[in-house]
């Protein structure tokens, strides 16, 4: 049985091998863990979907193209004896052309230097078009030598290649390859002094968004401050009585998703997106919620929001970070939202500019809570105190309403009683 | 032996494969002899062959149109007169700049050139090939180096029984220097070289006759390209006689009468020249191979393996003297992948991508499989193809016989075999030649956009007709 990277999404095009968990040649179980893969959006797990022998034909840390072969499950012999399950999938033998595959002469002639032959490398142009990128990757993953050690200009121009004068062989008919006047390896003398790694595609994905989101909005910050004071005193007064009907902690998040989408309501624009010459206006409420993961940052989103009670935000929250934990997360969790909100303050942040998760159209970023002095009724008094920032896309977005916007916030947290009146 | 005359590598013969071996072989680091009989290098291409050829096929184009041609266009001129003595002079002019060219960059490189004829001495005691020139200027030395390429090249097959002597038998050097223009020029041998030279003598005014033995011209060329350029030439007024074998030669005076057999009876005719171009056969004579274990064929081409080493190892052979096409661009080719090879590289030659061109005009241009050849293998093929007829800038130059044929995969669309017939057709080849490099597909071709007006769209418009979606048809 073949083992292919498995479609997860429409947009998704092509996934990184980030781990296998067995080698070639281990006996695996149905159902058995057998390697890690990241997309630019998420990372998931394959498992075995028959018993047998595993053979591996792409090693880890190679990008490959979504339905590639990545290796074979060599159905054990009594698997196949059973006639219940295995013959019941008599899948048709899909026979991966990789030898017939496109290239090109300086990837052939670099193929034969490097002794890699066609059918090793997945291509990644049109008809699996076989370019030198591909072939390279497909290298460095072999040698461990990452590509751009041969490549960059600069190696090249700093290494005096010693050429090596051919010194009469005595034995003429050996191999031509004893014969070395090859100036063409750059000696990898740098190893240690730096490290070169190909961006995964999550973090490429990452990086394209978010010099998009800088270049092509209008983007701008507004700030605010919340005192907390209320909430906290709120979560203290029902602890006891959340923990125990719920089975967990109430948290700030769910207040922050209520206040954010009572302004929303108040200023659409804010929850609106621009799609081409249209202003698109959202008569929902999809939250998108950032959170950190190890590989990069995602952002979930909760559907319909405003629909959710405080414990269901809370659950489903967590429920998200589980999910990243374990790389569970799907597709579906993260497409769309038309607002979001992110937490800097779990990292200490004090102040931030959040940048736009386009196409939305405003991003609130919310930070330490930390006890400040201030004023109330002519008094300085100690209260927990947040800084808030709006990042918003001044496109669609006047001043006036961000500031607005940050401000009903604001005072929704300042005084959670309010969202009870409102919602 | 003296320390000079150790090389890492000795090439004898500095044609277009020996003397791009040696340059190539000098970037590579290795200390070089190049051994030329000739006096100035370049090889048969260069001083008797393709580039002489080219020069008079130019200039003869350009009488011709003058004549024939510029009335249509509005130019009227008195009938242009011909001299001949200048037109050899200016193809003497290309040839010595072209050769002082190759002279230079084999100086700016520092391969040392020998001037003299090689002997292949065999091993010595340290395990080196010992070559012996006998120079032209200073007497004989000894050269030696572990590795020595040969790169002798190939020259004309004479008819049997008829021996060439230079005035009224000739071979394709001669018939490029003729001092006056032949009343009836008889050519052995429909391949390149005949109907090359034809084309200029029968511009120039001769009466041109080529017999050829098959009953077809240029055997190895997709039959529709061939046929189109038999049309073409028979329409220029040389004549042909196919299926025909020359049986004999009688010589009066200044003329001779060529008798042969077209399987309907010996006839003859007289002719003042009669130019012998039935194929060429390669130079191993005076090297004395047969002194080592060189192995050749039955064709006596040196058989080479995948190094183009030959069974005698560290005897190398490259170009016409081994299988193959015998073109200078496939020589040049092999002689750089044979030396990439020596310095450990994994070179190696494309065979299936090497363009062919005859240049006639129209001229006639081919890369990959023919027809005939993908029918014969089985292989699966849809044809496209676009006649220039109907290309604007092909009526521009009132240039319109000859067409553009594409022969893709059926299955995968892969660009298989490219034939052109048509003018420039050596220039438009050189992008068939790239995209089946690349391994691309008539789609691709078609997908390219192509400049208006040119003579390019014709490819692109063959490339449509494949998936019969040419815009122009």
């Amino acid at each position: 049985m073949e083992i292919k990277i498995p479609e997860v999404g429409e947009s998704v095009r092509e996934a990184l091998l980030a781990k296998w968990f067995k080698k070639s040649g281990d006996s695996v179980k149905r159902d058995e863990l057998l390697c890690e893969i990241e997309t630019d959006k998420i990372t998931l797990d394959l498992n075995a979907d028959a018993a047998g022998v595993l053979t591996i034909s792409v090693a880890e840390g190679t990008t490959v193209a979504v339905g590639t072969t990545i290796g074979q499950i060599e159905e054990s012999v009594t698997d196949v004896e059973t006639p219940a399950v295995v013959l019941a999938e008599p899948e048709p033998p899909k026979v991966e052309k990789h030898a017939d595959a496109p290239t090109s002469p300086s990837v052939r002639r670099e193929m034969r230097e490097k002794s890699v032959s066609p059918d090793e490398v997945a291509g990644s142009g049109k008809g699996g078009r076989i370019s030198l990128d591909d072939l390279f990757s497909r290298i460095s993953e072999k040698t461990k030598i990452p590509p751009a050690a041969k490549t960059s200009p600069t190696t090249e121009i700093a290494v005096p290649v010693p050429v090596v004068l051919l010194s009469a062989p005595a034995v003429i008919a050996e191999s031509p390859d004893k014969f070395s006047v090859r100036t063409e390896d750059a000696p990898a003398y740098t190893a240690g002094r730096e490290e070169r790694r190909p961006m995964s595609p999550l973090r490429k994905r990452i990086a394209e968004r978010l010099v998009a989101a800088r270049q092509q909005t209008a983007m701008l910050t507004t700030f605010n401050e919340a005192d907390l004071s209320h909430i906290k005193a709120l979560r203290s007064k029902y602890h006891e009585h959340f923990m125990k009907r719920h089975g967990f902690a109430l948290g700030f998040m769910p207040f922050f998703v209520k206040a954010c989408i009572e302004a929303l309501k108040e200023f659409p624009s804010v929850n609106a997106s621009i799609e081409g010459m249209d202003i698109v206006h959202h008569h929902y409420y999809d939250i998108g919620i950032a959170i950190g993961g190890e590989k990069g940052l995602v952002v979930p989103v909760l559907r319909n929001a405003d629909r959710l009670k405080s414990y269901e935000i809370e659950q489903a929250i967590a429920d998200f970070a589980e999910k990243i934990k374990s790389n569970r997360l799907a597709i579906a969790d993260l497409e769309g939202g038309t607002f979001t909100i992110s937490n800097g303050g779990v990292y200490g942040s004090m102040l931030s500019t959040p940048i736009l998760n386009p196409p939305q159209s405003a991003v609130l970023g919310m930070h330490a809570i930390q006890d400040r002095p201030v004023v109330r009724d002519g008094q300085i008094v100690i209260r927990p105190m947040m800084y808030l920032a709006l990042s918003y896309d001044h496109r669609i977005i006047d001043g006036r309403e961000a500031v607005g916007f940050l401000k009903r916030v604001k005072e929704y947290i300042d005084d959670p009683e309010e969202l009870l009146l409102e919602g | 032996m003296s320390e000079q005359t150790t090389f890492d590598l000795i090439i004898i013969g500095a044609g277009p494969g020996g003397y791009v071996a040696a340059i190539r072989a000098r970037q590579l680091g290795m200390r070089v002899a190049l051994i030329e009989k000739r006096a100035t290098p370049g090889g048969v291409c260069l001083n008797e062959g393709c580039i002489p050829s080219k020069a008079l096929l130019d200039s003869s184009e350009l009488f011709s149109l003058a004549r024939d041609k510029f009335a249509v266009h509005g130019i009227r001129v008195d009938p242009p007169q011909l001299d001949l003595a200048a037109m050899m002079l200016r193809k003497e002019d290309v040839v010595a700049k072209l050769a002082d060219g190759v002279t230079y960059l084999l100086k700016k490189n520092a391969v040392e050139l020998f001037q003299g004829t090689a002997v292949l001495k065999g091993v010595n005691s340290t395990g080196k090939h010992e070559v012996a020139v006998q120079l032209v200027s200073a007497g004989p030395t000894l050269l030696a180096a572990p590795r020595v390429i040969l790169a002798t090249g190939s020259q004309p097959t004479p008819l049997p029984g008829i021996p060439c002597d230079g005035q009224l038998v000739v071979t394709a050097r001669e018939a490029l220097s003729f001092d006056r223009v032949p009343d009836h020029l008889i050519i052995a041998g429909g391949g390149y070289i005949g109907l090359e030279l034809g084309s200029v003598w029968r511009r120039l005014g001769a009466l041109v006759t080529v017999i050829e033995m098959l009953p077809q011209l240029l055997p190895n060329m997709d039959r529709q390209a061939a046929d189109a350029l038999y049309r073409s030439l028979r329409k220029q007024g040389i004549q042909f006689k196919l299926g025909t074998r020359i049986t004999g030669v009688q010589q009066r005076g200044a003329t001779a009468t060529v008798q042969f057999d077209s399987g309907t009876g010996a006839e003859e005719i007289g002719c003042d020249k009669l130019l012998v171009a039935v194929g060429r056969q390669p130079v191993t004579a005076g090297l004395r191979l047969e002194d080592l274990t060189v192995r050749l064929d039955e064709r006596g081409r040196v058989i080479v393996d995948g190094a183009y080493q030959s069974s005698q190892p560290g005897i190398f052979a490259i170009g016409d003297l081994i299988s193959g096409p015998m073109l200078a661009h496939k020589a040049s080719e092999e002689g750089v992948a044979c030396v990439e090879q020596m310095a450990g590289q994994r070179a190696g030659v494309e065979y299936e991508y090497i363009p062919g061109v005859c240049y006639t005009w129209p001229e006639a241009a081919t890369v990959g499989k023919t027809e005939e050849q993908l029918k014969e293998a089985g292989t699966p093929y849809l044809s496209g193809r676009f006649n220039f007829s109907a290309l604007g800038r092909a009526r521009c130059m009132d240039e319109t016989e000859g067409f553009v044929k594409i022969l893709a995969h059926a299955e995968n669309d892969r660009v298989l075999g490219v034939h052109i017939v048509g003018p420039r057709a050596s220039d438009l080849i050189a992008e068939a030649a790239a995209i089946m490099s690349f391994e691309g597909t008539a789609r691709d071709i078609a997908l390219i956009c192509h400049a208006h007006p040119t003579l390019s769209e014709a490819l692109r418009e063959a490339a449509l007709d494949v998936h019969k979606e040419a815009i122009h048809v």
